[in-house]
């Protein structure tokens, strides 16, 4: 003969399992309705940064008078050089990004990353959806090119070439018209804002 | 880039000369030794051979391995040669070096002939040599090697080096197309993309990837008197097809680097300063070759640039309208108005054809024109952009050679010149203008003046780019800009 309390305990624990599975397998079904959702959304996550903000500048790129503008911006500035030019180019590519953007890139466009190689050398990586989405013109290509290589050179003493990458490797143009398969020179980079800038 | 300084040099030299005086013999015994030095040195920089390779191609990939000198024979890695067709793996016991290919076994003792594949005994023309773990075959014994481990056929050019494994082989066709000026018209039976090489008479295509075979006979004889022939031949693992013309030949690619086509570069009338109406190529092109052309004048005063073309399709500025579509329009109603103006113009793509930005530059500097105009266009914007070259800060040019990425130091003012004047002509027509830098090749390749325009229509309507009126009108200004420089520019060095 089976104890009676032995019978209770396997009933109660059998409801247990029961109820658990139950509760598992909502949480499940639940987790398969949310995740499409979270996939579609493709817009560049930033990091969450910490620390003290600090004013900075950034070049931004105006399409309908071809030209560079400096604009203060308060931005958060993480310890390190490249973190700091990481939130630099960030800060940028949301003016960029925003709906009435002065200069618009395409849906997606972030940086991959931002490479300090002494001797004065930003190599910066783009993702592939900024060069597919980029508009292809000789001076909307050359203000994206200005606009990036001017806010880092700027913003960190010292940078003197900019190399541009696109999700790693070298490309020959940006979209057709601005040369990418070369090294720029931040003097000659300062010289091309100059005249864009005298040119209106 | 490095610097050495003579003074630094001169000190060294007048020291070391006052130590040696006291111990060292007298200076004239040092002339054999210096003699012999001299010798030496000229020798080793002269003598140096070409790296001998053997090029390979099958289905699977195409590649190209260093041929090594053994026992007065060509000798190969085995394994560099099966590795990229399949899986590979190699092991030595001793004098015997191991071999597995697939499924199959083979095995060779160094030093000797004696060779076993799939159980089967045969020997090498001369023995195999093992070298730190690696398996070297002689050359000439890759027919009958090759296709027991393969289990397929090979065909080697004993002469060239070229194995071919398998049906590979890229044929060809040439066709001289009777038209004014007359155009060879080559068609292969895969995309090819040769290195391209001219000379007084000739342009040759190396194709040092491609497993190109001629179809039929080496020679061909064109029925024309102007590309007169084309011989194939081969060398140290490349294929190559010589053109022989009457007139200097420009390549241009199209059908996805399936067809090239030669076409002769357009001469001008024999007086370059008389006026022209016709905006087509003179009807008697002169026959002459470069080095008879070299002392003579300028052959064009503008090379005309029309950007893009063939695959490359440029801005799409609407659901119609490319870029190239309208650079060439634009090109050529410029080459009219130059020519109206007894300008002779050169226009680098008078079709659809695909041409590198190496190309276009290549073609300008060799014709050693005044100035180097290039059409782009946008659907953005509302003035006409001009633009010159964004040059990186040193260039390091050697002797008569230049840095090709800097190109055009030497002509940047000239550019910057005819910029100001071209921007002026427009403004004079009441025509918008904005003058910038670009980083744009291949404008810093150019060793002339070098200016690009950007077309942008004045309002919304992007159609305005392809039309006659508008195309008129920039057109007709920059030709008057451009003959009211000529002075300036023919007489820059």
């Amino acid at each position: 003969m089976i104890p009676r309390h032995f019978v209770i305990s396997v009933v109660v624990m059998f409801a247990v399992a029961l109820g658990m599975s139950s509760y598992v397998w909502h949480m499940r079904s639940h987790a398969r309705e949310t995740r499409p959702a979270a996939a579609a959304d493709n817009r560049p996550v930033a990091a969450p940064v910490s620390g003290p903000t600090g004013q900075v500048t950034l070049f931004v790129a105006n399409d309908q008078t071809g030209e560079l503008r400096a604009r203060s911006a308060r931005i958060p500035l993480p310890a390190g050089r490249q973190a700091h030019a990481e939130e630099l180019l960030r800060a940028l590519f949301s003016l960029y990004l925003e709906k009435n953007s002065s200069h618009p890139l395409g849906p997606g466009s972030e940086v991959r990353n931002i490479y300090l190689v002494d001797p004065g050398l930003a190599v910066i990586d783009l993702n592939q959806a900024f060069a597919d989405g980029h508009r292809s013109g000789i001076l909307v290509e050359e203000l994206t090119v200005a606009s990036l290589a001017e806010t880092l050179s700027a913003n960190l003493p010292g940078i003197t070439r900019v190399k541009f990458l696109v999700e790693g490797k070298e490309r020959d143009t940006l979209a057709g018209h601005a040369d990418l398969s070369e090294f720029y020179e931040v003097s000659a980079v300062n010289q091309m804002v100059a005249r864009l800038q005298v040119a209106q | 880039m490095r610097w050495i300084n003579p003074s630094w040099i001169s000190s060294r030299t007048n020291n070391s000369r006052t130590s040696r005086r006291k111990t060292l013999v007298p200076g004239a015994t040092w002339l054999p030794v210096l003699v012999i030095l001299f010798l030496a040195s000229v020798l080793l920089l002269s003598g140096v051979p070409d790296e001998k390779r053997i090029s390979i191609y099958s289905t699977v990939a195409n590649y190209s391995l260093q041929v090594l000198g053994r026992d007065g024979a060509d000798y190969v890695g085995l394994l560099e040669i099966l590795e990229p067709l399949g899986e590979v793996s190699a092991r030595t016991e001793g004098e015997r070096w191991k071999l597995r290919y697939n499924d199959v076994d083979a095995e060779f003792i160094n030093e000797k002939k004696h060779v076993r594949v799939r159980g089967k005994d045969f020997d090498l023309p001369t023995g195999f040599h093992l070298e730190n773990g690696r398996g070297l075959v002689p050359l000439s014994s890759l027919t009958t090697l090759l296709p027991r481990i393969l289990g397929g056929p090979v065909t080697y050019h004993d002469l060239s080096r070229r194995l071919f494994i398998g049906s590979v082989a890229v044929h060809f066709t040439a066709q001289v197309i009777k038209a004014n000026p007359p155009r060879l018209v080559m068609n292969f039976s895969a995309p090819v993309n040769p290195m391209i090489a001219t000379e007084p008479g000739k342009l040759r295509m190396v194709f040092t990837r491609e497993p190109v075979l001629p179809t039929s006979s080496l020679n061909l004889t064109f029925d024309s008197k102007i590309i007169l022939s084309a011989n194939y031949g081969e060398i140290n693992g490349s294929a190559e097809i010589a053109v022989n013309a009457t007139v200097p030949l420009l390549a241009s690619f199209s059908n996805n680097g399936r067809t090239i086509t030669l076409a002769p570069v357009a001469m001008p009338a024999t007086q370059p300063q008389a006026p022209q109406v016709s905006s087509g190529p003179p009807s008697t092109p002169a026959p002459a070759l470069p080095s008879q052309a070299a002392p003579a004048p300028r052959r064009y005063f503008a090379v005309v640039d029309a950007a893009h073309g063939g695959d490359d399709r440029g801005a799409a500025l609407s659901d119609q309208l490319a870029e190239k579509d309208v650079t060439l329009a634009f090109a050529r109603r410029l080459r009219q108005e130059l020519e109206a103006r007894g300008l002779t113009t050169l226009l680098l793509r008078d079709n659809d054809s695909t041409l590198s930005l190496d190309q276009r530059a290549s073609t300008t500097n060799s014709v050693h024109p005044a100035i180097y105009i290039c059409i782009h266009a946008t659907s953005e914007g509302n003035a006409v952009r001009l633009y010159t070259s964004m040059l990186p800060a040193g260039s390091e040019n050697r002797g008569l050679f230049l840095d090709w990425d800097a190109a055009q130091a030497a002509s940047h003012t000239l550019s910057l010149t005819a910029q100001a004047s071209l921007s002026a002509e427009l403004q004079h027509a009441q025509l918008p203008v904005h003058s910038y830098i670009a980083p744009l090749r291949p404008l810093n390749n150019i060793t002339t003046a070098a200016v690009a325009v950007e077309l942008t229509p004045s309002g919304n309507d992007v159609a305005q780019l392809n039309s006659s009126p508008y195309q008129q009108a920039v057109s007709s200004t920059l030709a008057s800009g451009l003959a009211s420089l000529r002075t300036q520019l023919e007489t820059a060095p």
